[in-house]
């Protein structure tokens, strides 16, 4: 009698909670692996182990901010990735009211250019940009190869494309009545913007920037051939070298070290925001 | 499409704001000026006249007359912009567009003009100063040529600031400073000069110490600076000699001559470089115009088109691959997980998308020494003596599995709100008339699911046609075949391009470009053929 109950409950739930402890596992094995790396004391890839039993240690920390820039490395990239999120949010935001609410001439074109630039992704013409930014740099050094202004303003040419359509699609959802009669009472149409439209789309808001700031951090091409100096270096730019040529092995453990604290922030975010990527996540897709 | 999913944004109306005051109506073009609003104009446009000043100090050094008139006239577009009432949709879409017009379509733009030459290193200069370069580095001391007391300067930073050669003519103590542009006499006044010749210190220059200077030795020894009769170089950190430039150029026959051995390379206008009889180039030629042949040698060549074509179809395969991939398996769990009996699904959900919140740059670092056939865990772990990235199969395994385990919690939790947006009662309903959950799935959910989510998976196959990173950042290429180095069995063509761009064999920029614009035409056609299909029309233009 037991037994049937307990296989009825295997049918029905059992092998679901199977199926998920599975991919858990498969999704947390790597973690798994780092974080152990990152604890073992002997800080080598050839000693590291999938759980750590030689004793654990906090010296792979220790040693990343002695011998690296890794503190210089984590503020570049929280400066780079916070200021031109928080800049690419605001810009496709300004274009998805205009897109949402106002008819214009060279709207449709505006829309479908949008749609097809999104497509190209900027590093194709990395080139180019290599060439452009070296005439930049002899005449205005300050935004120059080796500055954060400099790959800030990079990153933000690739602003509009990525979250106009998303946002547009959150604004067509709000009910035009409600500008409208704001309109009707003598708003201007900046005080509608920011005072009536940002507010209601803020969860979209988080949901394009916290995206947009994983995608900045995790940005390795062009910050690599931007930056250089080792003050300058991003985190993805930093760690590469951690890891080139014979230090390889060695230094293992410090750049697993500085993987877990890497993680800490947008770890963090998420999970903050995790209920409002799931239907952000949805609605951008379905309005595309 | 009309599926009644329900985001966050119906959800979060209530809390909006009711209408601002409540004054009379007034027509749409009268809205009151208000003092935040002046004022944050006034900021901005403060702010833009600044940047503007700024920027125009250094065209107005460097007599860059054209640059200077269209930030002008972009500065004063902006002014008229903002201080108008007419224009409203402009003064929303011009900020963004500025920068989308500055840093993509520009150098878009750029790079499809250079596909056309055959710009790279050795190409890079006009011919005149291809000529300068040539002669210059052929530049040998000739005995009995003067020695001068040298100091190694800069204008800036000793580690990076490009060097400067101070020097002392040993016949009349005039002290010199030299660059790759020529020598320029300084003032006795402003510097400091040893019994010996040395120059300590001078005005507007950095003298490097000896270990500074031991650090820059090459650049010190690739130092060449133009003199009337020659040049000078340096031999050592502190002595420099004036030689005689060994090869020539002669205008009348337009080829370049060598003094010592007679020797000479013509002028060849069509490969833009000075070639000798039997064939021999010089390194350094000049940029010229190629046409189509950038094009045209990625087809005929048979050294490029083959591997080229193989790329090509690991390209279509890797991001076919890693989209489904992700797609099927982020679906199955959410599926698994999207049962009313089922607990714990919040605990579930936060331990599978861990992967999406780390670092994807450093854990595909920490995948490619899982991966390592010596010390790797994959091999630890089941006891394996695997080479995975010396083998193209299984490195291309290896890659398809890291990208599966970094997107599938991305296109779980996106599977996830879209199961929650589909109403129970439709497949509660098919379970009435007798269908097999098989059967709901395949007629109701999935074909829901794919019009919710195939925006998404065109942009991600798209993002995964030239995921840089999960190629760059695991095998760079490899394994490579033994007769190619520069195509290995895992690149993706953008992989393949930036080598060609910035890999050590020598840069070729045109040919890049080329590759890219190839890759430009790929993507648009693949991803303009799947809208069309995937959605109608009006959405696009609503």
């Amino acid at each position: 009698m037991g037994g049937r109950r307990r296989n009825r409950w295997f049918a029905r739930v059992g092998w679901r909670h199977l199926v998920a402890v599975l991919a858990v596992l498969f999704s947390l094995f790597p973690i798994v692996f780092v974080l152990s790396a990152a604890l073992n004391p002997l800080g080598t890839l050839s000693t590291s182990e999938l759980v750590p039993t030689g004793g654990v240690s906090l010296g792979n920390f220790s040693g990343l901010f002695e011998r690296t820039a890794f503190e210089r490395w984590f503020l570049n990239s929280l400066l780079i990735a916070g200021v031109a999120s928080f800049a690419s949010v605001f810009l496709s935001a300004l274009a998805a009211y205009a897109f949402s609410r106002m008819r214009f001439r060279g709207r449709r074109v505006g829309l479908l250019s949008l749609l097809l630039i999104q497509m190209f992704p900027q590093f194709l013409a990395i080139v180019a940009i290599y060439l452009i930014f070296g005439t930049i740099t002899d005449l205005w050094p300050s935004i120059g190869f080796n500055t954060p202004w400099g790959l800030l303003l990079l990153y933000l040419g690739g602003a509009l494309g990525v979250n106009t359509w998303l946002m547009k699609g959150f604004f067509d959802t709000l009910p035009r009545e409600l500008d409208e009669s704001a309109t009707m009472d003598g708003a201007s149409h900046a005080q509608v913007f920011f005072r009536i439209m940002l507010p209601l789309v803020a969860p979209i808001l988080a949901v394009a920037g916290l995206l947009a700031f994983i995608g900045t951090i995790n940005e390795f091409l062009m910050a690599n051939v931007f930056l250089t100096s080792s003050d300058s270096k991003t985190l993805a730019v930093g760690m590469y070298g951690l890891l080139q040529g014979n230090e390889r092995n060695n230094n293992f453990g410090i750049f697993a070290a500085g993987t877990l604290l890497t993680a800490i922030p947008t770890v963090l975010v998420f999970q903050l925001l995790q209920r409002y990527i799931v239907s952000g996540l949805t609605a951008g897709a379905v309005k595309g | 499409m009309s599926t009644p999913l329900s985001g966050p944004g119906s959800a979060t109306q209530a809390p909006g704001r009711g209408p601002v005051g409540s004054r009379p109506p007034r027509s749409r073009d009268h809205a009151p000026i208000t003092v935040t609003g002046l004022a944050g104009k006034v900021l901005l446009l403060g702010l833009t006249a600044g940047i503007a000043l700024w920027a125009a100090f250094p065209l107005v050094d460097g007599e860059q007359w054209a640059g200077l008139a269209l930030l002008a006239a972009t500065t004063a577009g902006l002014f008229y912009l903002y201080l108008t009432r007419r224009h409203i949709p402009a003064k929303y879409l011009v900020p963004g567009t500025l920068f989308l017009i500055a840093f993509q379509v520009l150098p878009v733009l750029y790079m499809a003009s250079t596909a056309f030459t055959n710009f790279g290193d050795g190409h890079r200069g006009s011919k005149d100063e291809a000529i300068v370069a040539i002669q210059t580095s052929s530049v040998t001391q000739v005995p009995g040529s003067a020695q001068y007391a040298l100091s190694i300067a800069t204008t800036g930073d000793p580690a990076t600031a490009p060097l400067v050669f101070l020097v002392t003519d040993p016949a009349t103590g005039a002290v010199s400073a030299g660059d790759a542009g020529g020598l320029r006499r300084l003032d006795a006044a402003d510097v400091t000069v040893t019994a010996g010749g040395r120059v300590t210190a001078a005005d507007g220059y950095t003298v490097l110490n000896v270990g500074q200077a031991s650090a820059r030795s090459r650049e010190v020894t690739d130092l060449v600076v133009p003199t009337a009769g020659g040049a000078l170089r340096s031999s050592g950190l502190s002595r420099a000699y004036e030689g005689k430039a060994v090869r020539a150029y002669d205008s009348g026959c337009d080829c370049v001559r060598d003094a010592a051995t007679g020797r000479t390379w013509t002028a060849d206008e069509e490969v833009g470089a000075f070639v000798a009889a039997d064939g021999e180039r010089l390194a350094q030629g000049w940029k010229i115009n190629v046409g189509l042949r950038n094009f045209t040698r990625v087809l005929t060549d048979g050294n490029i088109s083959g591997p080229f074509l193989g790329a090509l179809i690991w390209n279509f395969a890797f991001a076919i691959g890693s989209t489904g991939g992700t797609f099927l398996l982020g679906m199955l769990i959410a599926l698994v997980l999207h049962s009313p009996r089922m607990r714990g699904t919040n605990i579930y959900r936060v331990l599978l998308v861990l992967p999406y919140a780390m670092p994807s740059f450093a854990m595909l670092l920490a995948w490619r020494d899982m991966f390592n056939a010596d010390f790797g865990l994959i091999n630890n772990l089941f006891g394996l003596h695997v080479d995975w990235f010396g083998q193209p199969w299984t490195a291309r395994f290896a890659v398809i599995l890291i990208q599966l385990w970094l997107g599938y919690p991305y296109m779980f939790l996106v599977a996830t709100g879209a199961l929650q947006a589909i109403p129970r009662e439709l497949t509660e309903a098919t379970s009435v008339d007798g269908a097999s959950p098989w059967q709901s799935f395949r007629a109701v959910t999935l074909p829901l699911l794919l019009i919710a989510l195939s925006p998404l998976l065109i942009s991600s196959f798209a993002f995964n046609f030239n995921n840089f990173n999960a190629i760059y950042l695991t095998t760079e290429g490899a394994p490579f075949p033994a007769d190619n180095p520069t195509n290995g069995a895992t690149d993706l063509l953008i992989t393949y391009t930036y080598r060609l761009a910035f890999g050590g064999q020598g840069a070729q920029f045109g040919f890049a470009a080329a590759i890219s614009l190839f890759i430009f035409a790929i993507v648009a056609v693949v991803s303009a053929v799947s809208f069309r299909r995937t959605r109608k029309q009006e959405e696009v233009y609503s």
